[in-house]
Parts: structure tokens; C-alpha cells; sequence
């Protein structure tokens, strides 16, 4: 058994040559334009040539070779009409009991999460990318090639979806800076109240106007999710983050992910912006690669669609 | 496709780099949801259990933020997750305290309505009204 590891950190389609998978996306050669040869249509592949060499800036530009988890240099493993983004990683940290302690570390969860991410966004940078979940490990580089095989319609099917669209992110949250004024307690009545019983009206009343702003966010999150949608090529809502995580301490009530064609992005940031305010903030972030929609679950056997 | 303004900043290799406060685009919690959690899932020769990661999701908090408002939102999915029902216990414990605290209320006032009445057998009509309460009290 060796000491390594292979760590898969995603796929995309190789068009170097013969089984072009098709979906090159038109802006793939423009990321890098204005050097020379950059026009060549295996450009999303020259990422990959570029690290496997481990030369500086290959013939596109921009492309420095691509550093992984740990430190240690990305290669592709071409196969099937795709191309596996792999590295090696140390059995003593990737191994199974290994992980299992060191998922628990927070500090060396992020590092990878990030090397991760850093990887994925690379590549997206250059064309479609599927990103596979964090620390997809396999022994041999055989069981990738063998992946490929036996997956290729369902990686074709879906980097065909996301080729030339990116992923935006888009938070909402109710803001207390705007709380209503809390409800005068009529004074009148049954005569004067007593202390206690004017106390609890007056934080029966609070409470039911918060549940009244928080109510009215979420529907408001609703309608801010539709319209998204509509000028989106796909929505997907996600769980709301922790205030530790999000670094807000106002309530996420939106926690939306959106496929969007480039072309459209500026009528996207405007329905947006229609929603800002209103005791709602609104947080965009991105553009991502598509994680929200490459979901492709080949962990049982159904089939693996997408969902 | 990309912006390179907003192209998140990487470092060479993994070093433990901003605080999770630093936000924009690569806020830990952002990627962190969607590196573990989204993506192509695939079973890898080393085999890291689901649940271990939703456990990890579950420890780095990616849960909602507070119980009371995610309810009032209508979001409840952790109530059927036995490892947040722990909540459980506490509930009945704090029931159950209050009760036995309540019971001692209780005797009390007896005792002493038993006395402002000039009752001949207050010992014995609070006898009685305690073992009612401990009745109820099962």
C-alpha cells in the first residue's frame, strides 16, 4: 500500500483533441487575451499542461502551474473525453482514521477547504468545471480513470449545463436597525394597569411586532428568490449560515445560490438591488464556479442524476 | 465568465489564512458550505463517512441561527435530528423543578391558612393537601 493518496479536486471536459466532450465556452479564450496564441481552442487544457510541466505562465498568460492541498502540485489525468484534476496527498493526514480526527480540526479543515477552492476556481476560470466534494480520496489512479468511464455521460450532461455561466450568491437578512417602534400600550382601559401586567403587555407586544418583522423578511426573502429565478438559468436555496459563519449577527433569511449567464448579470444585480432596504440587507457574493449546481451524488446507486 | 476583482485571493498552500471575520467572497462559511456540501459526491477508495461530515457541518455550525426564529420561520428539520434534540432533556428538567418548586409553594400556603384559620388539626389538613400534591406530582 503506498503512502499517497490521490485527492480528486474536479472534472472538466478535455478539449486538447479527439473526443471533445463540446462544451467549450466561448469565453474560455478570452481570459487570457491579447497573448499571442491564446486563441487556440485546447485553452482550457493548458492549465493543466502548464502544471503538470511546472513551468511559470504557459503560453496563455495567466496560467501559473496550480498548487492543492497541502502545497502540492495539481495534474490532470485525461480520460474519457475528461479531465481529472488530481494531486497526491499523504496517507499519515488523508488516510481514513487520519481524517476522521482531523475533520474535527477546524484550522486544517480550512486549509484544505480553501487549497479546495482555490483549485476548483482556478479551472473555472479557464472553462466548465465540475468540483468534487472535499477530500475525494482514491489509492490508484486506475479507480479515477475507471470513474471517468463509467460516469462520463453524467459529468458530460452536467458541464454542458454550467459551461459559460457562473454561480452567484446571494444572502438576505433582516436587519434590526430598523425595528418598529415598539407599539404604545393603550393607557386606557380598565383603568391604570398594574406594574407587572403593563410589563408584560408592553413585551407581548414586542414580541408579536418582531415576529411581525421576521415574518414579513421571509416573504420578502421569498419574492427576492422568484425574481432571482426568473432571470437565473437555476436557483437552489441553501440553509442558512450561523451568525458565527456569516459574520453578521442579524438573521439570514435568504441563503440563495443562482446560475447566471454572463450576459445577464447586470439585470440580475438590478432585481437585486429592488429589494434592498425595508428592514432587509442584501449580500451578494461571487461569482463562484458552479458549486450549487453540479450536484451529481455517485456516492449510492441511483444513478447519479442531478438534482 | 470571471471577474478578476473578485476572484478570491489564494495562498500558495494551505496556511491557516484570515480570520473567519474577514467576509467578501471568501468567507470561510461560504466555501466552506460549498466544498463539503455541494459538488459532485463521490465514494472515494478512502472512505470518509457521510455522517462524519454532517457532523463537521453541524460543528462548524452551519445550522441555523437560533432555534426560536428559525421556527417562527417554519424551518424545524433539526426537531427530528436526535442529535439536537438533547434540547429534550433540558425542557424536562426545568419542567421538573418547577413542579417540585411549585409543590413547595403550595405547602406553604397551606401551612399557613391552616394557622390564619385558627384550624384545630392544621398538621393534619396540611398532611393532607401534601400528599395530593405529591400525587400530582408523579
Amino acid at each position: 500500500m503506498s503512502e499517497y493518496g490521490i485527492y480528486l479536486y474536479a472534472v472538466t471536459p478535455d478539449v486538447s483533441g479527439n473526443a471533445t466532450a463540446g462544451t467549450t465556452p466561448d469565453e474560455a479564450t478570452g481570459t487570457t487575451a491579447g497573448a499571442g496564441p491564446g486563441t487556440r481552442p485546447e485553452r482550457a487544457a493548458d492549465v493543466s499542461r502548464d502544471t503538470r510541466r511546472g513551468t511559470g505562465p504557459g503560453p496563455g498568460g495567466g496560467t501559473a502551474r496550480l498548487h492543492g492541498v497541502l502545497g502540492g502540485p495539481v495534474r490532470p489525468i485525461r480520460h474519457a473525453g475528461l479531465v481529472a484534476h488530481v494531486g497526491e496527498v499523504p496517507l499519515d493526514q488523508f488516510g481514513e482514521g487520519p481524517l476522521r480526527r482531523l475533520l474535527e480540526d477546524l484550522d486544517w479543515v480550512e486549509g484544505v477547504a480553501r487549497a479546495h477552492h482555490h483549485v476548483v476556481e482556478a479551472l473555472a476560470a479557464a472553462g466548465p468545471v465540475a468540483p468534487v466534494r472535499l477530500v475525494t480520496v482514491y489509492t490508484g489512479e486506475d479507480q479515477i480513470r475507471d470513474l471517468l468511464d463509467r460516469r462520463r455521460d453524467d459529468f458530460a450532461d452536467l458541464l454542458a449545463r454550467v459551461a459559460g455561466r457562473h454561480e452567484w450568491g446571494v444572502k438576505a437578512y433582516v436587519t434590526r436597525a430598523a425595528p418598529p417602534a415598539p407599539p404604545a400600550v393603550p393607557a386606557s382601559g380598565r383603568g391604570s394597569a398594574s406594574p407587572g401586567t403593563a410589563y408584560l403587555q408592553r413585551r407581548k407586544a414586542s414580541l408579536r411586532s418582531r415576529e411581525d418583522v421576521w415574518r414579513a423578511a421571509a416573504e420578502r426573502a421569498e419574492r427576492l428568490h422568484a425574481a432571482l429565478g426568473e432571470i437565473a438559468v437555476a436557483g437552489r436555496r441553501h440553509r442558512p449560515q450561523d451568525p458565527q459563519l456569516s459574520g453578521r449577527s442579524d438573521v439570514m433569511v435568504l441563503n440563495g445560490a443562482y446560475l447566471v449567464d454572463p450576459d445577464r448579470d447586470g439585470e440580475f444585480a438590478a432585481a437585486l438591488d429592488a429589494f434592498r432596504g425595508e428592514g432587509m440587507d442584501v449580500e451578494l457574493t461571487g461569482p463562484w464556479a458552479p458549486y450549487s449546481f453540479t450536484s451529481l451524488d455517485l456516492g449510492s446507486d441511483r444513478g447519479g442524476g442531478t438534482r | 465568465m470571471t471577474d478578476p476583482r473578485s476572484r478570491p485571493v489564494m495562498r500558495e498552500s494551505y496556511a491557516p489564512p484570515a480570520p473567519m471575520g474577514g467576509r467578501e467572497s471568501t468567507n470561510l462559511g461560504d466555501i466552506l458550505e460549498r466544498v463539503l456540501d455541494r459538488g459532485v459526491v463521490i465514494a472515494g477508495d478512502i472512505r470518509v463517512n457521510l455522517l462524519d461530515i454532517e457532523l463537521l457541518t453541524i460543528k462548524l455550525r452551519l445550522v441555523i441561527a437560533s432555534v426560536d426564529t428559525a421556527r417562527e420561520l417554519g424551518i424545524d428539520w433539526w426537531e427530528h435530528d436526535p442529535w439536537l434534540s438533547g434540547r429534550d432533556r433540558e425542557l424536562k428538567d426545568e419542567n421538573r423543578r418547577l413542579r417540585e418548586r411549585l409543590a413547595a409553594v403550595e405547602e406553604r400556603l397551606v401551612e399557613r391558612e391552616a394557622v390564619e384559620a385558627g384550624d384545630h388539626a392544621p398538621d393534619e389538613a396540611a398532611a393532607q393537601r401534601r400528599r395530593g400534591t405529591e400525587r400530582r406530582r408523579e
